[in-house]
């Protein structure tokens, strides 16, 4: 039986593995966290909809039973590739075995505080949209003193499209998320005033800009054109910001109860010695290099090695299921290809 | 009077905290498409008013939202009501009947 190890047990490894066992692979999760779910854990709930995160979540894990070997609190120490395939040293002195790899390590949440202009981790009421996110499921939005925020605003491209915060890229999801909980917030505290300040607002997904337009009618949220430059924490504790309304080409300033920042994906750090053991090349960016961006848009450079999902650049939970499906037939033609190649040149094959 | 070379100007930071919004809840009231405005400006680009002067609905439609009254209060009137913008705008906005109501605000500003 060929045997496939997956790193990395969020929604794109657990997919993956529940499918390729059910095409009769014998597959192993390597996951370091204590549990599978990866970032999906830490959201209450996703756009467009708004369906609850934890629906999807018990969906995904119910699929990963029986003949799927899950390994969890695994780091990866090692790997080393041989004729056969890949041979992966775990913590602890464990090893397993493997024909092929599939990573699925997903990406970082950009550290706010490294946008020190904008004052996470010094002002009081400063949070990201994955503090926002957790609040949502405590069932309560406060600010730092106890007080109903009254008005709040959301700062777009945090951490994405910012080249000294070392992320060219756009993270694609944080404008659809804003949206998101923004109407969330607005129907939690109705008569809260709330104000988005974005570059541009990319709502590319299907029924995205219908919530955009939704926010603004219904909700009457306000979108403001212009990118933060910095933020003034005042002595009630309250955020006063100042930025360019590049619409009507003046500056502006306004003071916040509860300021959100809408942190991006940047590409995973702790996987570079995973990288390096499985000689897999990543763009520019920092992210996987895909070897065609149409045509194969899981395999590595590394023949045996594929990647799905958010290691291979900012995606949606839709676009990562889709590729978790997808890999599971290159995974496959890799897997008996290689086998029929040996055959043919009459290699001796033990696979 | 000897000059020095710079004088007392006003400030053209538009404040959240002290702007006047009442004039946007008016218009919304009477006209609610005002809400379904995204900045695009196609309305100002083929406006007959706009070719001759700084007519724009787009920003006007902005310092309505933003409550900045000054230039509204002057620039409003220079629609002709030709309509050109209802058939332009890609969202649907009453844009003519948006422009009365602004104009009806300006006008009223005080009984609002």
């Amino acid at each position: 039986m060929k045997s496939i190890a997956i790193i990395g047990g969020g929604v794109a490894g657990m997919e993956a593995a529940a499918k390729l066992s059910r095409m009769g692979f014998s597959v192993t999760i390597i996951e370091e966290k204590d549990q599978l779910g990866g970032k999906l854990m830490q959201w209450h709930a996703l756009f467009p909809a708004r369906r609850p995160s934890a629906e999807v979540l018990s969906n995904l894990k119910k699929q990963v039973k029986l003949g799927i070997n899950t390994i969890l609190n695994a780091r990866v120490e090692r790997i080393e590739k041989n004729d056969d395939g890949f041979a992966i040293v775990l913590n602890h002195n464990r090893m397993i075995t493997a024909h092929a790899i599939l990573l699925a390590t997903g990406f970082d949440i950009f550290d706010a505080s490294k946008k020190e202009e904008y004052g996470y981790g010094i002002y009081d009421n400063v949070i990201t949209s994955v503090d926002l996110e957790k609040a949502f499921s405590s069932g309560k939005v406060v600010t730092a003193q106890g007080k109903t925020p009254k008005r709040i605003g959301f700062i777009h491209c945090v951490g994405s499209r910012d080249e000294k915060a070392g992320n060219p890229h756009c993270s694609k999801v944080c404008c659809v998320t804003g949206v998101k909980q923004a109407i969330e917030l607005k129907e939690m505290i109705p008569d809260s005033e709330i104000y988005m300040y974005y570059m541009d607002l990319r709502m590319f997904g299907r029924h995205f800009e219908e919530l955009y337009k939704e926010a603004q009618v219904k909700h009457h949220i306000q979108f403001i054109r212009g990118r933060l430059s910095e933020a003034f924490e005042n002595q009630d504790n309250s955020v006063l910001i100042k930025i360019e309304d590049t619409l009507l080409g003046k500056p502006l300033k306004m003071n916040l109860d509860l300021m959100v920042l809408l942190v991006g994906m940047q590409p995973s750090g702790g996987i570079a010695g995973i990288l390096r053991d499985l000689e897999v090349e990543k763009d520019a960016d920092g992210f996987v290099k895909q070897t065609d961006n149409q045509l194969a848009p899981s395999k590595t450079n590394t023949p045996g090695v594929f990647a799905i999902g958010t290691v291979t650049g900012p995606k949606t939970i839709e676009e990562t299921i889709s590729e978790a499906r997808a890999v599971t037939l290159e995974i496959a033609d890799y897997l008996h290809n290689k086998v029929a190649s040996r055959i043919l040149m009459n290699e001796n094959y033990s696979l | 009077m000897i000059e020095f070379g710079y004088s007392l100007q006003s400030n053209r930071q538009i404040d959240f905290d002290l702007n006047d919004r009442r004039m946007l809840k008016y218009v919304r009231k009477n006209e609610p498409s005002i809400d379904w405005c995204m900045s695009c400006g196609t309305c100002a680009s083929g406006c007959t008013a706009g070719a001759t002067s700084d007519f724009s609905l787009r920003r006007m439609i902005l310092m309505t939202r933003r409550g900045e009254e000054d230039e509204l209060k002057t620039n409003i009137f220079r629609c002709r009501f030709c309509g050109k913008c209802i058939n332009a705008c890609p969202r649907g906005v009453n844009t003519r009947n948006v422009i009365y109501w602004m104009q009806q605000a300006v006008k009223n500003i005080n009984a609002l």
